[in-house]
């Protein structure tokens, strides 16, 4: 009886999965936009952590986004408003919102509105920064930024008054294509930063800005490949929300990490997380860094991989092997190794080298703690010291603690023990 | 001939589980060999192999 209960409950949560209808609708600031936000508030990736157990790239990006709200001067005032308590730190997912990396998020930041059309629920996301120097890989230099000023006062009203003459944008088939496109979604977004370009730019020539402003904007977009990723993740983020406290259901609808901890959420069990410490990320490094330098895993970004997209898509995006290592057989494998742990084939995400077959979706925790096999995650590394960027990209495995705690607390809320 | 000698007499076709390193022998004497990534339920673990059972 408990077993058919579960099945009905998984099979009733992926449909609704599959059923929905991500849309970009907008763009807004974060403080009036997200729900409970203030210029005292401070959102990050991950599940929630206190700044002493903050690690060195979400402590940095943190005294980034205190400098560009003008809260603090420098990098010591900085330091010493986190410590004080006046600031109140949260996770991006207690406010619908996702970030990349270190994923801070404050007032005045610019965010993408996706609503998932089906369920009325909406996600937010800030704007990508680039790669390299940037306050979500825990940079805060003068030029992280002199780049996020220009974000708030010359893209972000750009791109604000081109979806206001475009309308919607229908990301989830766009997401659909660029899978078919080599694209993964989460560490390879080049076709889908290609495709909003050209969804974006007949209307952004009819803006009333100056032609070198429009210029700007346009190769800002063309020179950073990642630029797309901040729309995939609130796509995912709004798809999979409303799978939130689906009784009896085993399937993970959220996972991230905050550089210090991972943490999973399972449909079954509502908001609770299950986290242990992150792992160090096996990759590709920068001329000049090695994995000595590098953080533990971080970023909302593998919500990707949650929604069936990322290292769980690697088959349909084989020239990511160069950017994160392993061969084009590898990502293959990754792609049909994920079948083991997931509910079904995505309806939407098709991979044209496993015959079109839909990519693997729907991590279920008894899958994962029977077989040993734990989610693939494609993903950027930050350097462990605060102030100094991405320092290379990977594959990455979350821990398994996450999962079999998850499993314990999933049969207590059953009943079983 | 009895059939254990037949058997070690024709072409080996082999199917490793468990540990790799039976694999990697075989591998090293140019013996075709398939080896099957196969772990004990919840890695051995009695109480979440239990749980999943009533799962």
């Amino acid at each position: 009886m408990l077993k058919e209960k579960i099945e009905q409950a998984n099979k009733e949560a992926i449909e609704k999965l599959f059923k929905a209808q991500p849309t970009l609708i907008g763009l807004g600031t974060a403080e009036q936009d997200i729900p409970n936000m203030n210029k005292k508030t401070i959102l990050h990736a991950g599940p929630p952590v206190k700044w002493e157990k903050m690690s060195g790239p979400l402590k940095g990006a943190i005294m980034g986004g205190l400098i560009y709200e003008g809260l603090a001067k420098d990098e010591e005032e900085a330091i010493k408003l986190a410590e004080s308590g006046e600031i109140t730190f949260d996770s991006c997912h207690h406010h619908s919102a996702v970030g990349p990396m270190a994923g801070v998020v404050t007032a005045s930041m610019p965010v993408w509105i996706v609503e998932n059309t089906t369920f009325g629920n909406k996600a937010y996301c800030t704007l990508n920064e680039g790669l390299g120097k940037v306050l979500r890989y825990g940079a805060y230099s003068e030029e992280v930024i002199e780049r996020l000023n220009w974000i708030e006062k010359t893209l972000a009203p750009v791109l604000k008054a081109t979806l206001a003459l475009s309308g919607p944008i229908d990301l989830q088939t766009m997401i659909a294509q660029v899978i078919q496109m080599g694209d993964e979604g989460h560490n390879r977004n080049k076709a889908g930063t290609s495709l909003m370009i050209r969804e974006l730019a007949p209307y952004l020539v009819q803006t009333s800005f100056d032609s070198q402003v429009k210029s700007d904007v346009l190769t800002f977009m063309h020179g950073n490949d990642h630029f797309f990723l901040n729309l995939t993740m609130p796509a995912f983020k709004s798809s999979l929300d409303p799978l939130e406290n689906t009784p009896y259901c085993t399937l993970v609808y959220t996972m991230a990490r905050n550089g210090t901890e991972f943490g999973i959420r399972v449909a079954g069990i509502g908001n609770r997380w299950f986290t242990a410490p992150a792992e160090v990320i096996d990759g590709l490094f920068f001329p000049g860094f090695t994995k000595e330098d590098a953080n533990p895993d971080i970023g909302d970004s593998v919500i990707c991989e949650t929604a069936g997209a990322g290292g769980f898509a690697m088959a349909a995006a084989i020239p990511i092997v160069q950017f994160v290592g392993g061969t084009p057989q590898d990502a293959i494998n990754f792609t049909k190794s994920m079948y083991e742990i997931t509910q079904g084939e995505n309806a939407s995400f098709k991979v044209p080298v496993l015959d079109f077959k839909g990519t693997p979706t729907g991590i279920d925790i008894r899958k994962v703690v029977e077989t040993g096999i734990l989610p693939v995650i494609n993903t950027g590394i930050a350097h462990k010291d605060a102030g100094v960027g991405q320092v290379g990209a990977g594959l990455v495995r979350p821990p398994m603690k996450c999962f079999e705690e998850a499993l314990e607390a999933f049969a207590e809320s059953v009943g079983i023990s | 001939m009895s059939k254990i000698n037949e058997l070690f007499d024709s072409e080996l076709k082999v199917i490793n589980l468990g540990l790799e390193s039976f694999s990697d022998d075989l591998k090293l004497q140019k013996k075709a060999v398939v080896h099957v990534e196969w772990r004990p339920v919840a890695g051995g673990n009695k109480k979440l192999s239990s749980i999943l059972n009533q799962l």
